[in-house]
This record gives structure tokens, C-alpha cells and sequence, in this order.
């Protein structure tokens, strides 16, 4: 065992520091947010992504053939740390971390040539439509129809929960092309131009008050046939490559931003009175909030762990759904010790900018988005421990 | 970086694992357990020779100078086979030597084996913070006498040497006390793991020579500290080797009993239970193994991450002892399945250094300090 960092891993890290503190903004010094101002949200990602591009951090994971840094998973994970600790607002994360090294896998070389210098430059921000209204957890059954017409696919349907759609360029859509096929068969991914004729976006507001995901409804939205991603009907395989790059998060990030949140807290607990002392010295909330930074340091110590299987086998395996398990429902656990620390001033959605009230509320999508815990555990029962399939 | 067991400490481990799955299978930690000590000389032996008992004492001091790593790969073995007998004891008693008096003719005895050790630290009072130690050592001659009752002392029946832990007025003082000394009575408490014995130790104007005074003070404090840092890691370790056998046995089952005409592991409600307790024991996993290299090349984490180790394993190595009896139903609450050891010794481990919210206490202090 060897936690250290070797000298180039430790250059990289701090030049990235002192880059950073010379460029990056502050995610506090933004005032856009999603919902109110999306068009200036819009912007502000792809000012930050072209600002990353300029510095020579774009696409750090990407090989180097296609723009990108190669970084080694260790690098990677750095990365995501330094930006965390940064506090720097979002990257196109969608174009970058799952679209991008898709069409690098699978697409054509005009596709490459098309598609990729304008993600990693932030000129084009992407967004996914997989899920559907009847196609969440069992996304294989999406039933968004594509119809062949000469030259071009002829789409009908609806997505939902599409984060961005509101203001990307772009979107790789999952569509059945073979109604016909078994549900994983007849499959197809589009790449498609969101300012077609075709798409109408209808901002979903979440229980937190954001609108940061969408509805999105196509009525003879028409593709060429030249923006089919992989081979049309075998678009399944497409969509999992995607995916796995999604899980292939290296949870770092999450930690530092984890850890400010819990460190605010402990501050809170220090100035709070009740019973006539700090809450902090109250023998029950002071467990619980020593527990909070247990289980944090434990998620910090399974990333590291998850990270040095990464950087030896190279290929994300089923046991990110363990992450995902483990960060979600502690994120959900955290969160209401901060309420039960802060008392009734936890509620007000505008106390200390209402941060601990807005935490409570969005950690509850965490054990839902990108996998529910539910299916989380199915895929560590049946792929890592090997139980038979239930469905 | 690499965040899991060298080559040489996996072959270590495998060594561990094929010798316990040899000459300690269930049937014979059953046997043992009905005994007395829940001794196997032969197999003491065995381990001793190998050197497992003192991997991570300095070769001066009669160990092999390995690290805290490796001790902790033996130490989950011995917990995956459910290993009865009087390890622990003899393992703190020399890391306890090594690091308070070095020098003591002890030393080399317990590290190779020769000699068996057991810490007598708790009294009656039942507590793990040494701040509460009471029995007194009153100066007599060029040494001591000790007067007052030590519980809860692992493998005290077949030490040769218990190391105790006293006051000589205020100040905290450990002595090396030969078991057949004069005023010195042992008698067995009824733990409900059988596979590791517990022990009330008894001290009336019980004399201990100058030699045998091992350290008093800051220095008592800073090696005892040490040595309840190597004893919880040893006690993590047991515990992750139970349920990682927890598992793979409750897995194992899913996958063969039937109902409704279908393996029980095929639903859901059984597969969730699985899956916690796999993130559970690798989540334990990752906390101990960093606890174990913070102890050699981290000092400055150390503390704090054996402490988190001991929380987190504690907690989840109920939780997974829990699980694994529900998936098997009733076979697994009856007396036959092998399953009630490991149960009775998650327990056991769980108390032994502390439990959970003992250790949050103290944690709280330290991070809530700075």
C-alpha cells in the first residue's frame, strides 16, 4: 500500500492549482441560476468550459489524438478534486464526461471531426434524452419511435428528466427504430441538432425549486441519417458505453463538496446555544455529527480505494454501484443532521442563502437520479455477488 | 498510488487463509471452544513459528518487521476462520512490551511465542478510557505492590506474563507480573463467545520486582495508547474476516435454498439485504487497511483513522451478523449452524476496545477541537 502521489502527479496538481487560482470563478461570484436566467446559466458554462480549453484542461480524459489530455485516472481524480476545492461553477460535463468519449468510441470520423472540437471548446453544450415516462429504471423499454424516411429518421415521442435540454445545442437521443426487435434489440442514438423543428422543452422544476431538467416532445423531428451514432438498431450497447462512462465518476469531487457542507454545519453547531450550551457539546447531535464525518472520510477511503482498482484494470467495473449506493443515501443522512444541528432555522429557504434548507431538499433526488438505490443494489447483488436475476 | 495488499502481503494472507482452513476448520474451533482456553498447542505453535505473532514488532525485538499491513492481513484470517485461542492477548501484551520496555526479558518470550501475555486493563468499572484505571501500586522496597481487581482480560488463563495497567498515585505505571506470582487469582467470566476467553484478574499485595516495572507516566500513557491502537486494528481485522465469511456463506445459501419453486436469492428483498452487506464489509475493508498503513507511514491520520475504523467496523460488522441470519431464517438462529460463532464473536469484537459510540466520544474530541 502507497497513498502518496509521484512527482508528475504532484506537478500536475500543483500547476492545476496555481492555473485555477489565476482563472477559475468562483461558484458564489456567479449570479445565474438554471431556473431563472438559463440563457445566461448557458453562458456562463461555456465561458468557464472555453476558459478550461484555453488553459490546456479540457477533456483532461480524452486521448490525446482526438484534443484531449490523457490523463491517467489518477490525474483525473485530481482534477476533480482541485476544481472542487476551487469551488468552480459546473462543466459541460454531459459533452465532456459522456458524449465526447462515445463518439470517440463509435462514431464516424466525420462525426469526430463535427462534434468533438466544439465540446471540448464549450462552443456547443450537450444534453442525453434517455429516459422516458415509461422508461426510467428499465430504460430498454423507451418507446420514442424513429421511422426511416429516405435520407432521414422521422422522430415522435417524449423524453423526460433531460437535464440542460432547456439551453443545449445538442442531444444524444436513444430511440426504437425496431419495434418489431426484442426490447434491448432495435435501438438506435442520434445525434441531434436541439434548434431543429420538432423538439419543444418544457422546464420540469424540481421540489428544490430549480428547473434544471426538462420535458422534451418531438413531433416529426427529422434526423439525417448521417447523425446515427454506432449502427442503427444496436444503439443499446451505445447507451451503456455511455452510461459507464457516466458511473465511471470518480466520487472526489462529491467528497470535497460533502466536506465543505458538513464543515459549514460543525461551525453552526459551535454557535448555536440550546439547553444552555453549544449544540455542538449536546451528547446526542454531537454523535451524530461525528458519525456524519465518519461516514464521509469512509466514502473519502472507498474513492481512493475504487481509484487505484481503476488506474490498475482501466475499466470501471459494476462496483461503482456501491459508490453511487453509499454516497447517495449518506448525502440524504448528512443532510438531516444538518437540520436536526440548525433547528428551526433549518426550513427557511433563505437562511445563510438557504443552502442547509436546499441541500435537505435535493439530496432527496440522489437515492433516485442515475440509478435508484433499488436498482443500485439489484446491480451489486446480481453482477458483483452473483444472485440470479429477479427481472 | 495503490490502495490494496502488495504481492508478498497477499501470499502472506493466502498462507494464513490455507493454514487455518487446514488445522482449524468449524468442527475443531468447536471442540476448542468447549475448553478452558480454547487452546490448540499444536496450531499456537504453528503461528508462532511463522512469526504472525509479532509481523509488525522490529526484528530487535523479536518480530519480523513487517508493518501493521501485515499483521492486519494475518489478523482477518484468523477472524474469517473463526480462530480460537489466546492471539489477541499475547500480540497486545508484546506490542505493549516493545514499545513501553523494550529491554524486558519478556519481550522476546511473547513476540516468538514462547510465552503466552494477556493486558489486564479494565476493572470492574468496565471502561475502555485508561483515564479510569484505579488499582493502585504502593512503593514497597526497590519495587511495587498491587492490590485491586483487573476484568474483562482477554486470555488471562494461559498467560505466562500479564502486563497491568495501575496508578501509583495519580500517575498511570505498567508492570509486568509473572501469573503464578503470589496474590495473583484468575477466575473465567462468561463471555458468549467461546472461541475468546475473558477473564477477572484478581491482585492482592501482589510484589513486582524493579525489572518489572515497565513504564510510569506520559511514557505509560504514549505506549499504551500505541498498544490499544494495534489491538482495535487486530480486533477490526477479526471482524472484517467474519464477515466477509458472513457473506460469501449468506450469498452462498441465497443462491441454493429454494421457496415458491425459486432460489430465495432471486428476490429482491433477499438481494438488498446482499448488497448492504457487501458495501458494508468493503467499506470496513477501506478503513482498515488505511488505518493500518496511516499506522506506519501516516502518523498524523493515525489516530483519527483507527478510531474511524473501529466506528464504521463495529456498526457494520453488527449489521452484516444481523443480515446474515435473516437470509438463512431459521437454520441460522439454531445452535448447529456455524453461523452463531461468527455472530457471538462480531459481538465480542464489537465491545472489545470500545464499540462505536465510545469511540465517536473520543473522536468527537479530537475533531471537534481543531
Amino acid at each position: 500500500m502507497d497513498l502518496g502521489l509521484t512527482p508528475s502527479e504532484l506537478k500536475f496538481r500543483d500547476e492545476l492549482r496555481s492555473w485555477l487560482k489565476q482563472n477559475a470563478p468562483s461558484k458564489a461570484s456567479l449570479s445565474a441560476t438554471t431556473t431563472e436566467s438559463p440563457a445566461e446559466f448557458h453562458r456562463q458554462i461555456r465561458d468557464w468550459q472555453r476558459k478550461l480549453f484555453d488553459g490546456g484542461y479540457a477533456g483532461i480524459a480524452w486521448p490525446k489524438e482526438f484534443g484531449g489530455r490523457g490523463a491517467s485516472f489518477i490525474e483525473q481524480a485530481i482534477f476533480q478534486e482541485e476544481l472542487a476545492l476551487a469551488d468552480t461553477p459546473e462543466t459541460a460535463t454531459i459533452g465532456q464526461s459522456l458524449v465526447g468519449p462515445t463518439i470517440i468510441a463509435v462514431g464516424t470520423e466525420e462525426q469526430k471531426k463535427r462534434f468533438l472540437p466544439g465540446i471540448l471548446s464549450g462552443e456547443e453544450v450537450w444534453c442525453q434524452g434517455f429516459s422516458e415516462p415509461n422508461a426510467g429504471s428499465d430504460l430498454a423499454s423507451l418507446q420514442t419511435k424513429a421511422v426511416l424516411d429516405g435520407d432521414h429518421f422521422v422522430v415522435n415521442g417524449q423524453k423526460i428528466w433531460t437535464s440542460f435540454a432547456h439551453f443545449a445545442d445538442l442531444c444524444l437521443l436513444v430511440v426504437r427504430t425496431d419495434p418489431a426487435a426484442p426490447k434491448h434489440k432495435g435501438i438506435t442514438c442520434l445525434l441531434v441538432d436541439m434548434k431543429s423543428p420538432g423538439i419543444d422543452v418544457r422546464p420540469l422544476k424540481m421540489m428544490s425549486g430549480d428547473a434544471e431538467f426538462n420535458e422534451m416532445f418531438f413531433s416529426n423531428l427529422r434526423v439525417p441519417v448521417d447523425r446515427v451514432l454506432g449502427k442503427v438498431n444496436e444503439g443499446w450497447n451505445v447507451a451503456i458505453t455511455a452510461l459507464s462512462n457516466e458511473r465511471a465518476n470518480l466520487g472526489i469531487g462529491l467528497y470535497v463538496a460533502f466536506k465543505r457542507n458538513l464543515d459549514e454545519v460543525i461551525e453552526h453547531a459551535r454557535k448555536i446555544r440550546r439547553h444552555g450550551r453549544p449544540v455542538i457539546e449536546d451528547p446526542v447531535l454531537r454523535q451524530k455529527l461525528v458519525q456524519a464525518y465518519v461516514d464521509l472520510e469512509v466514502f473519502r477511503l472507498n474513492t481512493t480505494r475504487a481509484l487505484s482498482t481503476l488506474n490498475k484494470t482501466g475499466v470501471p467495473g459494476p462496483e461503482g454501484s456501491i459508490q453511487k449506493l453509499y454516497w447517495s443515501e449518506l448525502n440524504q443522512r448528512n443532510a438531516q443532521v444538518a437540520m436536526e444541528v440548525l433547528g428551526p432555522y433549518a426550513q427557511l429557504t433563505d437562511f445563510e442563502g438557504g443552502r442547509i434548507a436546499y441541500n435537505y431538499l435535493r439530496s432527496r433526488g440522489n437515492t433516485i437520479e442515475a440509478g435508484t438505490s433499488e436498482v443500485q443494489r439489484n446491480i451489486i447483488a446480481q453482477r458483483v455477488l452473483g444472485l440470479p436475476r429477479s427481472y | 498510488m495503490e490502495f490494496e495488499l502488495s504481492k508478498p502481503q497477499k501470499l502472506l494472507q493466502k498462507s494464513a487463509r490455507d493454514l487455518f482452513a487446514r488445522a482449524c476448520p468449524a468442527t475443531r474451533v468447536r471442540e476448542l471452544m468447549a475448553t478452558d482456553a480454547a487452546l490448540d498447542p499444536k496450531l499456537w505453535s504453528e503461528i508462532a513459528d511463522q512469526g504472525w505473532l509479532s509481523l509488525h514488532l522490529r526484528e530487535e525485538c523479536g518480530g519480523l518487521g513487517l508493518g501493521m499491513v501485515d499483521l492486519v492481513a494475518v489478523a482477518e484470517e484468523m477472524g474469517r476462520a473463526c480462530f480460537p485461542g489466546p492471539f489477541l492477548g499475547t500480540v497486545w501484551a508484546a506490542t505493549l512490551l516493545a514499545e513501553a520496555a523494550p529491554e524486558s526479558k519478556h519481550l522476546q518470550a511473547l513476540a516468538t511465542g514462547e510465552q503466552k501475555g494477556a493486558v489486564a486493563l479494565l476493572e470492574p468499572e468496565a471502561s475502555w478510557d485508561p483515564a479510569d484505571v484505579r488499582l493502585q501500586a504502593v512503593k514497597s522496597g526497590a519495587g511495587y505492590q498491587l492490590t485491586g481487581q483487573k476484568s474483562f482480560v482477554s486470555d488471562a488463563d494461559v498467560a505466562d506474563v500479564i502486563l497491568c495497567v495501575a496508578r501509583v498515585g495519580n500517575e498511570l505505571a505498567l508492570f509486568a507480573v509473572p501469573a503464578k506470582a503470589t496474590g495473583v487469582s484468575i477466575r473465567a467470566m462468561a463471555g458468549m463467545d467461546a472461541t475468546r476467553k475473558l477473564f477477572d484478574v484478581t491482585f492482592e499485595g501482589v510484589v513486582v520486582t524493579a525489572d518489572n516495572v515497565l513504564a510510569t507516566g506520559d511514557a505509560a500513557r504514549a505506549a499504551l495508547d500505541r498498544s490499544l491502537q494495534v489491538g482495535t486494528l487486530v480486533t477490526c481485522a477479526d471482524m472484517l474476516g467474519g464477515m466477509q465469511w458472513i457473506i460469501e456463506d449468506a450469498v452462498e445459501y441465497a443462491k441454493t435454498r429454494q421457496q415458491f419453486g425459486k432460489e430465495i436469492g432471486s428476490f429482491q428483498a433477499v438481494q438488498h439485504m446482499c448488497a448492504d452487506m457487501l458495501l458494508w464489509t468493503e467499506s470496513a475493508r477501506s478503513a482498515i487497511y488505511f488505518a493500518a498503513w496511516a499506522l506506519d507511514a501516516e502518523p498524523a491520520s493515525a489516530e483519527r483513522a483507527v478510531m474511524t475504523a473501529k466506528i464504521y467496523t463495529s456498526d457494520a460488522s453488527r449489521e452484516v451478523a444481523n443480515r446474515g441470519v435473516q437470509v438463512h431464517g431459521g437454520i441460522g438462529f439454531t445452535w448447529e449452524h456455524d453461523l452463531q460463532l461468527y455472530y457471538k464473536r462480531s459481538k465480542a469484537s464489537e465491545i472489545l476496545f470500545g464499540d462505536a459510540a465510545f469511540h465517536r466520544a473520543r473522536l468527537a474530541d479530537v475533531v471537534f477541537s481543531s
